[in-house]
């Protein structure tokens, strides 16, 4: 579990990133964090792996606060793929990148092999295992990274911007990923501009802005508040601002183009 | 109309790379058009793009086959002083290429480093901070601005260079959708008033394809798909190479196939529903 109980951070140039910010993710929740660019969405993640401490407040990770804990101990539990992959990609190959911190988590030698195939197999990589990871390209590097952590299995899993540079084929992957680590209990925090992709996992979604939590709430009901929306200039997904059109309205948004064609073959068969 | 840009059996390969980086590949650009480059990821079009700009050959080495022409200069035989007057690139990070103190400096860095006089310096500067409306922050530090906003001055400081054409890598990925949608618009603005002629890579073609001319698919170094939006977004291919088809448009193509809406054009949202009203009984 991840709580925030009245979180406050100001940048060193006096900019309020998070202004008293509570919030409460339990474990095995799957939470879309959405906002415009500076909203605090980045600095709010920063601050459950403890890169970021509060100015006031403070942030628990399984009831212990993060001031307490050591970079070690709250990494073994929280992994986070940043924004910018080039940030904490450093090895001389792919292979060495993905064992550096299973080595340093003291996993037995069969076991880093074991987890480093399975995780650049899962990842398209495998090709890649003796490259440099400066030879990827940028959703590759992308790639790697979110490989990196799922590889030594932490129980909180956050992805910053996962979509970037990634195609249609891989963004699926992607969240055929978040689904199973999702189904197997395990809490993913997702930031993300992309709506379009968050939307058919039906996620929890945090929208913030200028620093505070504005609206939080199951996605199939926050993202039909278009006011809200608007004032925090996250954009609504087409299928509901399609379905938000539609005379007479269909019982529920569409959550997949198929559940569109459904419901229309639905109205025209009807006597 | 000649063609600003052309691109004829282009290949390339790196050093030490067992495979083709780009491979026979052709492409014309039109003066004024707007085209966008999609493909999974590693499929070359960055290496295509280094092409264009002329970072390939002059930068990179490799083997090189084929042509690449932009505003008749013979790319490989050209040196990069001429070539940067004729192609501007945008980053997909503007934080990569905005590095001084002040923004007019920054937009004014490329300039500088041709030896364009002091006054012709002012009044490309400034006109190109015009066209990007960002006049009022000509003398902030660009490390507090915001991301859109640093978008805008790297791009101001492409624009100063009045290049020909304009390479746009992923340029809205970083930002939000208003964001996002705010460049796009600008895109079309510049493209209207100065003629300017975009080369853009992108994976998310929502907000691109409502002004692009054409889309280019690429998958393992080759042209796959060449067309209008509406051509290759209704086509069957698209989404086998990874090109992120809008769920809008998905929903098209299926209600056009059963016959409910006409294929004429990409709807959005709210013309979808439109064109089915009353017709879905």
């Amino acid at each position: 579990m991840i709580e925030f109980r009245d979180v406050t951070f100001v940048h060193q140039n006096g900019v309020k990133a998070l202004d008293s910010v509570s919030l409460r993710i339990d474990s095995g929740e799957t939470v879309a964090i959405v906002g415009e660019n500076g909203a605090g969405k980045t600095t709010l993640v920063k601050h459950v792996t403890g890169l970021l401490k509060p100015a006031l407040g403070y942030v628990l990770v399984d009831g212990q606060k993060t001031t307490e804990m050591t970079t070690a101990q709250l990494s073994r539990k929280v992994g986070v793929a940043f924004q910018n992959p080039d940030h904490q990609l450093f090895s001389e190959s792919v292979e060495e990148e993905m064992s550096f911190a299973l080595r340093n988590f003291g996993f037995p030698p069969e076991l880093v092999e074991q987890r480093v195939s399975w995780g650049l197999e899962l990842f398209g990589l495998d090709e890649y295992r003796k490259s440099s990871p400066l030879v990827l390209s940028g959703g590759e590097k992308k790639r790697l990274t979110l490989a990196c952590i799922l590889a030594w299995d932490p129980e909180v899993v956050i992805l910053d911007e996962p979509t970037v540079g990634q195609d249609s084929i891989q963004k699926e992957r992607l969240v055929q990923t978040i689904r199973m680590l999702s189904s197997t209990g395990k809490t993913v925090v997702v930031v993300s501009h992309d709506i379009e992709f968050l939307w058919p996992m039906q996620p929890r979604v945090v929208v913030m802005k200028a620093g505070r939590i504005v609206g939080d709430g199951p996605a199939p009901r926050l993202m039909l508040e278009e006011e809200l929306l608007d004032s925090a200039r996250v954009a609504q997904p087409e299928l509901v601002s399609f379905y938000q059109r539609l005379t007479p309205r269909p019982d529920s948004p569409f959550v997949d183009p198929l559940d569109a064609r459904r419901w229309i073959e639905g109205r025209r068969s009807a006597p | 109309m000649g063609h600003l840009l052309e691109i004829d059996g282009l290949g390339f390969r790196y050093p030490d790379s067992p495979k083709m980086a780009v491979e026979g590949f052709d492409l014309d650009v039109s003066e004024g058009e707007i085209v966008v480059l999609a493909g999974p990821s590693g499929c070359g079009k960055s290496t295509l793009l280094r092409a264009v700009n002329g970072l390939i050959p002059h930068m990179y080495s490799g083997d090189y086959t084929g042509e690449v022409r932009v505003g008749g200069l013979n790319v490989k035989e050209s040196n990069m002083r001429d070539l940067a007057q004729k192609v501007g690139f945008l980053f997909q990070n503007p934080e990569n290429q905005i590095f001084m103190f002040t923004v007019e400096r920054d937009i004014a860095f490329g300039l500088e480093n041709l030896g364009v006089p002091r006054p012709e310096m002012r009044s490309r500067v400034d006109e190109a901070m015009r066209l990007l409306e960002i006049g009022e922050l000509a003398l902030r530090a660009p490390h507090e601005l915001s991301d859109g906003q640093k978008q805008r001055v790297a791009l101001a400081g492409v624009l100063a260079m009045r290049p020909q054409l304009v390479i746009l890598d992923e340029p809205t990925s970083l930002l939000d959708p208003k964001t996002a949608a705010e460049l796009v618009a600008l895109v079309a603005r510049l493209r209207k008033d100065l003629g300017t002629t975009f080369v853009v890579v992108e994976h998310r073609l929502d907000l691109l394809v409502k002004v692009a001319d054409k889309l280019v698919v690429m998958n393992e170094g080759r042209k796959v798909i060449e067309g209008t939006p509406r051509e290759v977004l209704f086509g069957d291919e698209a989404e086998a190479y990874g090109v992120t088809v809008p769920a809008i448009t998905r929903v098209q193509k299926m209600l056009a196939r059963d016959g409910f809406v006409s294929q004429d054009n990409l709807l959005s949202p709210g013309e979808l529903a439109k064109a089915l009203e009353g017709g879905t009984r």
